[in-house]
């Protein structure tokens, strides 16, 4: 059961993200990119991470998408006409590429970890039943992962201030 | 246990997402390829995460909170371009090339 809902969801994430790249107008390209992101959340779930499914779709599918729509309605790009492909050379270098890039990946993911650092099997699931979905990622957050959670929210604040200035109209 | 299939359906998302990149030429579109390549990313750090902790889903908070920061310094860039030249593609934006 759990397989068959996973190879469903796969399989609607890899077509959306192929009409993503494909289709000509831009806000059809957002809204399967959208379908893309909530396939992927699904599949987060399947994998034992409730929370980072919901983020995903609070963060990636709502806030993100919502500033692509914004940008591409504020630029008025929705009617574009001609394709902006590459012609078929480029196409054909992309795509060779691409798949280039694809079985370098899927050769480096046959290395599985080695059991010595892998958790016993259900483990996750049960520290998710012991201490909630939360927990689970806010203890190491607050930890382990302190500085570099500080050091995010400088980041924010510069990539805050920085795309203020470089879209104000006159600095 | 997910976590062959999860691996390569994320290698299968992450090439279309390169290419994307390499065959379009609108700034928009080459953008949220680079989201799609982000999310192929997360996939496999949840994959993993699976097997070895829940560090690696820290990893993925990271990661959405980067991609965030890009996506609206990004978003500011292509407004700032597209005031300047009127245009998205990619192919006119040779500003560097010498």
């Amino acid at each position: 059961m759990l397989q068959i809902v996973f190879w469903f969801h796969a399989g609607v994430a890899i077509a959306a993200a192929v009409l993503c790249i494909t289709r000509r107008s831009p806000v059809a390209s957002a809204l399967w990119l959208v379908v893309t992101l909530f396939a992927t959340a699904v599949m987060y779930v399947l994998l034992d991470a409730h929370f980072i499914a919901a983020i995903q779709v609070l963060v990636y599918s709502g806030a993100i998408m919502v500033l692509f729509l914004f940008v591409i309605m504020l630029l008025n790009l929705g009617d574009e006409v001609a394709t902006d492909m590459k012609g078929w050379f480029g196409r054909g270098v992309g795509l060779a590429l691409a798949v280039f890039v694809g079985i370098e990946v899927w050769v480096v993911t046959r290395a599985l970890p080695v059991d010595q650092i892998r958790l016993p099997a259900g483990e996750l699931d049960r520290m998710t039943a012991d201490q909630g979905a939360v927990r689970v990622v806010a203890e190491p957050l607050y930890t382990d992962y302190l500085i570099p959670f500080e050091l995010t929210a400088v980041l924010l604040v510069a990539a805050i201030v920085g795309s203020v200035v470089l879209a104000k109209r006159k600095v | 246990m997910l976590l062959g299939p999860a691996l390569g359906v994320s290698a299968i998302l992450f090439s279309i997402g390169v290419l994307g990149v390499l065959i379009r030429r609108s700034a928009i579109i080459i953008f949220m390829c680079v989201e799609l390549m982000f999310n192929a990313v997360n996939l496999t750090f949840v994959a993993l995460a699976q097997q070895l902790g829940p560090d690696g889903q820290v990893f993925v908070f990271f990661v959405m909170t980067v991609a965030a920061a890009e996506a609206a310094v990004g978003f500011a860039i292509i407004i700032a371009i597209y005031r300047h030249k009127e245009t998205l593609d990619m192919q006119d934006l040779n500003l560097l090339r010498g």
